[in-house]
């Protein structure tokens, strides 16, 4: 077992060696651009793109004529939403989101708010999803786009997008639903018809592939119109424009494809991985709590509070393991993490939450280790923490009045 | 964010970890941060007939810089008159342990630990005298 351990997969993943082997002639011999139609190093690259679309669609249950490419899935968000937002805004100037979506999709409605749109934030359930009743009733007729993530990137929730696409268009047909897929797409199936989307965000380097390269699939029947953000030379049937990153889309596409070939395998691998993580830390830590439900969760997520242990201490001590924490202490804001505090988790629960992200390259040897490695750690701190300490004597923490708030 | 030599040093072997019997008359204990921001320090002294920190011991939930802050500041505090343990400034601390910007706050936190430990003890004799006085 080589250290340290990567699993941090909800941040990005290694790239896989096929894909690298794919991308390799891109870069050298076949170095064409794909807009060049009088030779063949031109009519070249166009076919690598053609065939790296194909597959992205492939992977969704689309065509791919309706994929956009762009340079990941934060340019992806601000397409779908602003664009959308704008080629329609005489239908109505208001945005339903939820409050736990990715700052990609957040920042931007926040954008549109100060250019007067009206956007409604729902609040997902403790267990951290929101339900389809509830997204129907903040749609209205002035409501333009709707957008609600796949899968959540802290706490791996997946949102039942299929009767949320049902609910807003039963509601109001005339609404655009935007999904941000970029954490599920891969990893869970996931049908652009049964969702009743009309645009998603994808990301490459979430699936193991190259960073720097997302898609926006937008739907032609019926088809869907939105403003580009970036104008030039009309690439990608205008909506973006831009000379195509040629070995980074031929990278993409090959590594959907084989996350669409390998799945079902996968993720049965990886759900096997997180439980044994899951049970052994239970088995050895008394006062661990997971956030979001375990029922409708990515495979290879795990997001626990260890309670009376600040996170970001704990990832020092994990110093071999590269994981993330929702402690305020791992941003510069001083503020736990938004999404947990979303689903109504405390503060001082949330500054103890540490997030495993299993993937492709993790082993059973890895999660023993990372076991044992947690145990020790936090039976550690907990002996240094005077919150175990008070604990441990019966005093209520809630019923103390401390010092200074922040 | 990488952590200075000596924030890692007093993060994996803190000084003077643990906890003195707080009902004793000689103990002076200061409990200071919050849960809900991610830092609590608990620093308590013992100090002798003359005025003397003879000992001192914490505990603390936050980050590392945090446990270095209030690791560091039982080191500075023994062996010192109340008075001059007064006069430790979280400066201080932010130039031993080289702390970043962002983690200043966790020297404060140490500096007003030693300062609540130091008023809680103040405290307890001036009642006894009192008492005694009455």
């Amino acid at each position: 077992m080589k250290l340290p351990i990567f699993m941090d997969n909800h941040s990005t993943t290694r790239v896989d060696p096929r894909v690298v082997e794919a991308m390799l002639p891109y870069f050298t011999e076949h170095f064409g651009n794909a807009a060049s139609r009088n030779h063949a190093f031109g009519w070249h690259a166009e076919a690598a793109v053609e065939r790296a679309r194909e597959q992205v669609a492939a992977l969704i249950g689309g065509s791919g004529k309706e994929i956009v490419f762009t340079s990941g899935a934060t340019e992806s968000d601000n397409l779908a939403i602003k664009g959308a937002a704008s080629f329609h805004a005489k239908r109505g100037k208001h945005i339903v989101t939820v409050e736990t979506e990715h700052k990609a999709v957040l920042d931007t409605c926040k954008r549109l708010e100060r250019e007067g749109w009206k956007v409604t934030y729902l609040k997902p359930a403790p267990d951290g999803l929101v339900t389809p009743e509830q997204v129907a009733e903040a749609v209205g007729p002035e409501t333009t786009v709707v957008s609600v993530m796949l899968a959540n990137n802290e706490i791996g929730v997946i949102q039942p997008i299929e009767a949320i696409g049902a609910a807003i268009k039963a509601k109001n047909k005339n609404t655009l639903f935007h999904c941000d897929a970029v954490q599920g797409v891969g990893k869970i199936p996931f049908d652009v018809e049964k969702a009743k989307v009309d645009l998603v965000s994808m990301s490459a380097h979430k699936m193991y592939g190259p960073k720097g390269v997302g898609a926006l699939w937008v739907r032609r029947k019926p088809r869907v119109r939105i403003d580009p953000l970036i104008d030039g030379g009309g690439h990608e049937r205008g909506m973006r424009s831009g000379t195509l990153a040629v070995p980074l889309i031929v990278g993409f596409g090959a590594a959907a494809e084989i996350a669409r070939t390998e799945m079902a395998e996968e993720a049965t691998r990886l759900r096997r991985l997180r439980d044994r993580l899951h049970q052994g830390i239970s088995r050895r830590l008394e006062h661990v709590y997971v956030n979001g439900t375990m029922e409708s969760r990515l495979p290879g997520n795990l997001n626990i509070s260890f309670a009376f242990v600040e996170g970001e201490s704990l990832l020092m001590a994990l110093k071999d393991v590269a994981v993330s924490s929702g402690s305020a202490c791992t941003s510069a804001s001083l503020e736990p993490s938004y999404v947990l505090r979303a689903l109504g988790i405390g503060e001082e629960l949330a500054h103890t939450s540490i997030r495993f992200g299993i993937g492709r390259f993790n082993t059973e040897e890895e999660i023993d280790y990372v076991i044992d490695l947690v145990g020790q750690s936090v039976e550690r701190l907990r002996e240094l923490s005077p919150l175990w300490e008070m604990y441990q004597e019966g005093i209520d923490l809630s019923k103390i009045e401390w010092t200074n708030a922040h | 964010m990488a952590y200075s030599d000596k924030v890692i040093d007093h993060y994996e072997n803190p000084r003077n970890v643990g906890s003195m019997d707080k009902n004793d008359e000689s103990v002076g204990t200061g409990l200071v941060g919050a849960p809900a921001c991610g830092d609590v320090m608990k620093l308590q002294i013992q100090v002798s007939a003359e005025g003397i920190i003879q000992d001192a011991k914490f505990k603390t939930f936050g980050c590392g810089s945090a446990i270095a802050s209030s690791s560091l500041a039982t080191e500075w505090v023994k062996g010192k008159t109340l008075d001059e343990a007064m006069a430790i400034k979280n400066t201080h601390i932010v130039e031993e342990l080289n702390l970043p910007p962002v983690k200043i706050h966790c020297s404060v936190l140490a500096e007003d630990a030693i300062k609540a430990a130091i008023a809680d003890y103040r405290q307890k004799t001036t009642k006894k005298n009192g008492a005694s006085a009455g």
